[in-house]
C-alpha cells in the first residue's frame, strides 16, 4: 500500500517534471539545431539529457523558469584555472570565457573549446563538481551519517538487540557479511575485505535507490554514470591485483592443468588469463552502468510517450497516458528490484574476485 | 555517445571521495558494527553455551541425587538387613544360652533330686532299720516279759529237738 502510494508520488512527479521539460526544450533545440522539423519533442535527447551528467542540478521548470541548482565549474586549461559558477552558462545556452557546453558528438553534454582550427577540444582538466559529482558527496555523507549512527547505536546499547536504523540495516549488514563476504572468500580472509564490500555494496545501493527517487536530491544517475562504475571497478581491481597471492600469479602465468601446447611456444593460455583480469572489472563497470541506464531510459521513455501522442492529438496523449503510466509504475518496482539485485551482484564479484586472488591450493 | 564518456571530474571526484569515505566508513563505522555483531553473537553464543552446560550440570545433579538417593536407600537397606540378622543371631544365642542354661538347671536338679532320692533312701532306711530294731526290741522285750512262757515254749522247743 504504502509502496504503491510513493511509487505513484514517483510518477507524478516525474510526469510533471517532464512535462514542463518536454515544453521548454523547444526554443533550446530550436537554437542549436536551426531546423523547424527538429522543434517537435526529441524523446532521445530528453532521455539522455536526463541520464547524463549536468553542469548544474535542475529541479524544476515552471513554465519558463529554469530552477536549478548553480553548481562550481573549476577547469584547468592551457596553464590556467577558470573557476566560475554555472549560472554564467545560462542552463548550457552560453558561451563563458571560450567555454560552452556542446550538444554534439562524444564530448555531447560537456564543456568545451573551439580551438584555432574551430574544432571543439575539451580543456585539459575538467574538475568541475558536476551534478553527479554533487550526488557522489550526497550519497557519501548520507552513508557515513547513517553508519556511523548505527555504530554508536551498537556501542550505546551493547549487547542488545537493534533498535530503528539499527535494526532496518542490520539484517544487509549481516547479509553481506554472511551470504557475499563468508560465503565467498571463506572463513580465514573475509574479515580484511569487509569494511570495502559493504561500502561498495551500501554506495551502489544508495545510489540505485536515489536514482529512482525522481525528486532533489535524487533522480542523478550516478550508478548508470560509466565514471563511478569505473571507479567502483578499478577498485576491486586494485585490491584484488595487490591482495594476490602467489597461487593467483601461477594461475594467471602458468595455468595447472592445461595442455602444455596452449602455453609453449604460443602463450595462449597466459594471454587469456592476462586478459581476463582486465575484463573481470570491465564486465563489471559496464554491466552495472548499462543495467542502472536501461532501466531509466525504459522509464523515461515510457514517459516520452505521453508527449509524442500528446503532439498527435491531446485526447491521444491522455490515452496513452494511462497505459504508460501504468508501465511506469511496473517499471519502477523492478527497478527497485534491480537496484538490490545490481548492489549484491557487484559486491559478489567482487568478493568472488578477491577469493580467487587469496585462495590457497595447487 | 555522451553515455559512455566517462567525464574526468566524476572519475577524479569519485575516486578521491570514495576513497576518503571508505577510510572514514571503515574505521568509523564498519569496524566498531563488526566489532559489536561479532561481541553479540560470541556473548549469545556463550550464554547457550551456558545455558546449556546448567542443563546438563542440573541433569547430573539429578542423577547425582538419584544415585545419593539411591544409595541411602540400598545402606537402609543393608543396616536393616544386618540389623535384622543381628538381631536373629542375638535371639538365636540368646534361645541358645537360655536352653543350654535351662538343660543345665534341670540337670543340676535332676542329679540334687536324686541325690537327695538317695540321701533319703538311705535316712529312710536307716530309718527303718532304727525303727525295726526299736520295734523288734520292744517286741522282743514285750515277748520276753513273761518268763513263765517263755519257759514253757523254751521248753517246748527243747520238746521238739529230739536228738534222734
Amino acid at each position: 500500500m504504502t509502496g504503491g502510494l510513493i511509487a505513484a508520488l514517483f510518477i507524478f512527479g516525474q510526469a510533471a517534471l517532464y512535462a514542463q521539460h518536454g515544453q521548454t526544450d523547444k526554443p533550446e533545440t530550436y537554437k542549436h539545431q536551426k531546423d523547424v522539423a527538429q522543434a517537435e519533442f526529441q524523446a532521445g535527447e530528453m532521455i539522455i539529457e536526463h541520464i547524463t551528467d549536468a553542469y548544474e542540478w535542475h529541479i524544476i521548470t515552471i513554465g519558463h523558469n529554469h530552477i536549478s541548482l548553480p553548481l562550481p565549474v573549476i577547469l584547468y586549461d592551457q596553464g590556467q584555472w577558470h573557476v566560475f559558477m554555472s549560472t554564467k552558462l545560462h542552463h548550457g545556452e552560453e558561451v563563458y570565457e571560450g567555454y560552452f557546453v556542446t550538444h554534439e558528438g562524444f564530448n555531447a553534454g560537456k564543456l568545451v573549446r573551439k580551438d584555432a582550427q574551430g574544432n571543439e577540444v575539451r580543456p585539459d582538466y575538467d574538475i568541475s563538481i558536476t551534478k553527479n559529482v554533487l550526488a557522489i558527496f550526497f550519497s557519501l555523507a548520507l552513508m557515513i551519517v547513517v553508519f556511523v549512527s548505527i555504530a554508536r547505536s551498537y556501542k550505546k546499547r551493547r549487547g542488545h538487540a537493534p533498535k530503528g536504523l539499527q535494526s532496518f540495516m542490520e539484517p544487509i549488514i549481516l547479509f553481506v557479511r554472511d551470504d557475499i563476504a563468508k560465503a565467498s572468500i571463506g572463513e580465514k580472509n573475509y574479515e580484511k575485505y569487509l569494511p570495502y564490500l559493504l561500502s561498495i555494496f551500501f554506495f551502489i545501493l544508495f545510489n540505485n535507490i536515489l536514482g529512482i527517487v525522481t525528486f532533489f536530491p535524487g533522480g542523478s544517475n550516478v550508478t548508470g554514470n560509466i565514471g563511478v562504475t569505473g571507479v567502483l571497478a578499478a577498485f576491486t581491481f586494485i585490491i584484488t591485483t595487490f591482495s594476490a597471492n602467489k597461487a593467483y600469479w601461477i594461475h594467471i602465468v602458468n595455468m595447472p592443468g592445461v595442455p602444455w601446447w596452449l602455453k609453449i611456444p604460443v602463450p595462449l593460455m597466459p594471454i587469456v588469463e592476462i586478459m581476463g583480469m582486465f575484463t573481470k572489472p570491465f564486465v563489471l563497470m559496464v554491466r552495472l552502468f548499462a543495467n542502472i541506464s536501461a532501466g531509466h531510459i525504459i522509464i523515461l521513455g515510457f514517459i516520452s510517450l505521453i508527449f509524442i501522442f500528446g503532439e498527435m492529438s491531446t485526447g491521444l496523449g491522455l490515452g496513452v497516458s494511462v497505459v504508460s503510466v501504468g508501465f511506469t509504475i511496473f517499471m519502477n518496482f523492478l527497478e527497485l528490484l534491480v537496484a538490490f539485485i545490481q548492489a549484491y551482484v557487484f559486491t559478489l564479484l567482487s568478493a568472488l574476485y578477491f577469493a580467487m586472488a587469496t585462495e590457497e591450493h595447487h | 555517445m555522451s553515455l559512455i564518456n566517462p567525464g574526468f571530474a566524476t572519475v577524479i571526484w569519485m575516486t578521491l571521495a570514495f576513497g576518503i569515505s571508505l577510510y572514514v566508513l571503515a574505521k568509523y563505522a564498519w569496524k566498531p558494527i563488526m566489532a559489536s555483531l561479532k561481541e553479540r553473537e560470541e556473548s549469545i553464543e556463550s550464554s547457550l553455551r551456558a545455558a546449556d552446560e546448567a542443563k546438563k550440570a542440573m541433569e547430573d545433579l539429578k542423577l547425582d541425587n538419584e544415585k545419593l538417593l539411591r544409595e541411602a536407600k540400598d545402606e537402609r537397606d543393608a543396616l536393616l538387613r544386618e540389623a535384622r540378622k543381628i538381631k536373629e543371631q542375638i535371639i538365636d544365642e540368646a534361645k541358645e544360652k537360655a536352653n543350654a542354661e535351662a538343660s543345665n538347671i534341670v540337670e543340676n536338679a535332676k542329679d540334687r533330686i536324686e541325690h537327695e532320692k538317695k540321701a533319703a533312701v538311705v535316712e529312710i532306711k536307716n530309718l527303718v532299720a532304727t525303727y525295726s530294731i526299736e520295734i523288734a526290741e520292744k517286741i522282743l522285750k514285750e515277748e520276753l516279759k513273761d518268763k513263765k512262757q517263755q519257759a514253757s515254749y523254751a521248753e517246748k522247743l527243747l520238746n521238739e529237738i529230739s536228738f534222734n
